[in-house]
């Protein structure tokens, strides 16, 4: 019984004690310490690995330069998965702007910085299935970003 | 019992240890957007010298839990309290130099002196009204010699952290590294400071931020159903683009790149487009602008119905805390509804 009241203190202490999980943001950034095309090569290595495919990277900058203006390098890579993106399209429409999902990615002196929207915002009513989804690529991009962070240190 | 206590005392410890790591604290929240040795970027450079003098651990924490609304740094209303003092604390692993050991005394001022003196001599960099300078970010928005952006003196999160005795501090002395100079050098007197002082704790009235706010912002999309068919839709979106300023970039089925070339779903079309010149304003506000590109419009076929799909910019552009970006997403959000009618007439 003393132990058992032990273990109950312990648990209950510990559990006031974990600092709060930080709730999923809406706005996911890194700044990863690699020049541009490495980062990029990481990135297209990582998404592959956690079996995505890149339907197409966008060269923003490619696109400024030629109208005249001044940039550094800015990519937008699309990604997905095939089977995903085929029944998420057909069974909620309403995410059909936002597919295939993409990160943005640009230059910063020797770093480059990656941004994407937490897919969790992107359907704020989704259902069990759609959250389902959501979440997993939530998670899949924070994962992401931890890789890419810490390959960078 | 003592055992118990010893033990329960070093898991707490260890646990700490994991949650109050300011390092990693930082690379995850703070990185990005202010350097990863706290040099600046789409942020304030943190590491600056006399930032680090003139500012207090009250002024960070404060920072930390409202942010400045409107003005890009988000409120980090998700850490502990525990984890913010330890993200200050490693803020200030940056802090080489003494803290000013001077004795300041803030005394009431004259409001209507202080906005003359502000009209005059801090307008031009920080907005006739304190809204701040334009734009975020080394990348596209300002040379890269200024470290940093006139801040919004009129925003709500830096009125709640900024004393009036930090917002003294720095007029009497400027702060190194950048813009702000020493208005005591300019031949300012303390009483004049006291009176700029006032007028800028007088925006506690009518903080601007307050005053731009996103309608129409609740839901991701727009939508709307097209009379015509799939092929005609498509040619539509592309002339209204086109009359809209637009350049078509690509048009092409949503799952190209995924699927084989021939295994495209068709009846799935995005066309993207783009206006260069809007872009490059975009980008000067803010770097990040990236996740609204290329603009686009959807069309799908389904159980013979045709429908237009486009993101809603203002549904967007609340996650990036960008009043400036808010207007141009207004913009935008018009552009779109009109190319949107116009093609499904």
């Amino acid at each position: 019984m003393k132990t058992c009241l032990r273990l109950l203190v312990l648990c209950g202490v510990l559990f006031i004690s974990l600092p709060q999980m930080a709730s999923a943001d809406e706005m996911l950034m890194a700044r990863i310490n690699m020049d541009f095309p490495e980062a990029m090569l990481k990135l297209q290595g990582t998404l592959k690995h956690q079996g995505y495919t890149i339907s197409r990277v966008q060269r923003i900058d490619i696109g400024l330069t030629k109208s005249g203006y001044k940039t550094d390098k800015y990519r937008v890579v699309f990604y997905g998965k095939p089977e995903e993106v085929k029944n998420i399209s057909a069974r909620y429409p309403q995410l059909i702007p936002y597919l295939p999902l993409k990160l943005a990615l640009f230059a910063e002196a020797n770093d480059t910085l990656l941004i994407a929207a937490n897919p969790l915002m992107l359907a704020p009513k989704a259902d069990k299935e759609l959250k389902s989804y959501l979440t997993h690529w939530a998670h899949d991009l924070q994962k992401l970003l931890t890789t890419m962070r810490s390959s960078s240190d | 019992m003592l055992k118990s206590i010893t033990f329960l005392f070093f898991v707490l410890q260890s646990f700490n240890a994991l949650a109050m790591n300011g390092a990693s604290l930082f690379a995850q929240n703070c990185a990005a957007c202010h350097g990863s040795q706290g040099n600046g970027g789409v942020g304030v450079p943190l590491a600056l010298p006399d930032f680090q003098r003139s500012v207090s651990d009250e002024f960070l924490i404060k920072t930390i839990r409202h942010g400045r609304p409107g003005r890009v740094m988000p409120a980090f209303k998700n850490l502990s309290d525990a984890e913010v003092k330890s993200l200050v604390k490693y803020l200030r692993s940056w802090n080489t130099h003494p803290a000013r050991n001077e004795k300041i005394v803030t005394r009431p001022g004259n409001i209507t002196h202080g906005k003359q003196l502000f009209a005059n001599h801090c307008s031009a960099c920080h907005g006739a009204e304190g809204t701040g300078g334009h734009g975020t970010g080394v990348t596209f928005s300002r040379p890269r010699d200024l470290p940093i952006i006139a801040p919004a003196l009129n925003n709500s999160g830096f009125l709640a952290a900024a004393s009036d005795k930090m917002i003294k501090t720095t007029l009497m002395h400027g702060r190194k590294g950048t813009p702000m100079v020493s208005f005591l050098k300019q031949g300012l007197s303390e009483q004049d400071i006291d009176d700029l002082v006032s007028y800028v704790r007088s925006f506690e009235k009518h903080p601007y931020d307050q005053q731009v706010a996103l309608q129409g912002a609740d839901t991701p999309i727009i939508r709307m159903e097209s009379p015509n068919s799939l092929a005609a839709t498509v040619k539509a979106v592309q002339r209204a683009a086109i009359g809209k300023n637009f350049r078509i970039i690509r048009v092409q089925a949503l799952n190209q790149g995924m699927v084989k070339a021939g295994k495209e779903n068709k009846k799935q079309t995005i066309i993207f487009f783009c206006n260069f010149e809007f872009l490059n304003n975009a980008l000067a506000v803010d770097p990040r602008v990236g996740l609204f590109l290329p603009c686009r419009v959807t069309v799908v076929e389904h159980k013979g119905k045709v429908e237009v799909f486009a993101i809603n910019p203002k549904y967007l552009s609340r996650i990036f805390n960008n009043n400036e970006l808010n207007k141009l997403c207004d913009e935008m959000d018009k552009v779109y509804q009109d190319i949107l009618e116009e093609a499904t007439l």
